[in-house]
């Protein structure tokens, strides 16, 4: 596994500032192996604790991390996941942000049905991801690469 | 490497699933409890999950192809112990886990495949 700074992904994507002026800290972590899908949900979980999200929460958002952490590596090819800290006034967040420079997603439309998949999967991962979190946006250019923006919000 | 023991108890075939799964670890195991059903001649499979904080679609499709393995190898499987946050989110994500048996607890999973004498 390599240590962070060397696995930065070169497509570049809005998503990454997008919640910037919101932001009280940043862990960023590489997606290249199923370990690392392991150690970002151990990452996440303990980030959903700490500001105290409700057990279904937590879970909701450990199961959104795993299904996309799954993405980058198996359509992206690999990439990096920002895993940010929110504070909107009182209110507590967490946000995640998956990057890879894969082949991008050409039909994002279609992506985000129920049950499509490209990749003999159940095609569930991003439907089923957006369903599972309060915000839910997607990046993506054809030979590029694609960065998923999740969120969610202690209520 | 990494592997999920699995035990045998009469006809049975016991697992309880107490790591953090990763994929290859969930395929490792799919494919040793076909393999035991068969060299065991197991009738029946109980997969504990009360231990996992997490059923992802891909964790939740290695339970539905095992039972549906066990099925055509003539062996019920039944999955028990799921966590009520996991249920909440399994169902969101979009599983069902269609033509899969559960059951509260393993007493009860035992009862499901007959089993009443433990």
């Amino acid at each position: 596994m390599s240590a962070a700074h060397n696995t930065a992904v070169p497509f570049e994507t809005e998503l990454l500032e997008k919640h910037r002026a919101l932001r009280t800290a940043r862990l960023s972590l590489p997606l290249r192996t199923d370990e690392d899908v392991v150690y970002l949900r151990k990452h996440v979980r303990e980030r959903a604790v700490g500001i105290a999200l409700s057990l279904v929460d937590q879970t909701k958002l450990v199961t959104a991390a795993s299904e996309l952490a799954r993405n980058t590596i198996k359509y992206g090819g690999g990439g990096q996941v920002h895993l940010d800290e929110l504070l909107d006034g009182f209110k507590k967040g967490i946000c995640l942000i998956f990057v890879d420079d894969g082949p991008g997603i050409p039909d994002l439309e279609l992506a985000l049905r129920d049950g499509y998949t490209t990749g003999g999967g159940l095609g569930l991962g991003l439907s089923g991801s957006k369903r599972l979190c309060d915000e839910f946006e997607i990046d993506t250019r054809p030979g590029e690469g694609t960065a998923v923006c999740i969120v969610k919000w202690k209520r | 490497m990494e592997r999920i023991p699995i035990l045998r108890m009469g006809d049975l075939l016991l697992v309880t699933i107490q790591v953090d799964m990763h994929d290859r670890l969930a395929m490792t195991l799919q494919d040793d409890l076909t393999q035991r059903i068969v060299s065991d001649g197991a009738k029946g499979v109980l997969i504990d999950i009360s231990a996992l904080d997490l059923v992802d679609s891909f964790i939740g499709r290695m339970i539905s192809n095992t039972a549906a393995m066990a099925r055509v190898l003539d062996a019920q499987t039944v999955v028990v112990g799921m966590q009520p946050a996991v249920a909440i989110t399994l169902v969101e994500l979009g599983l069902t886990l269609h033509g899969v048996k559960t059951a509260l607890n393993v007493e009860k999973g035992m009862a499901l495949l007959g089993k009443n004498h433990f």
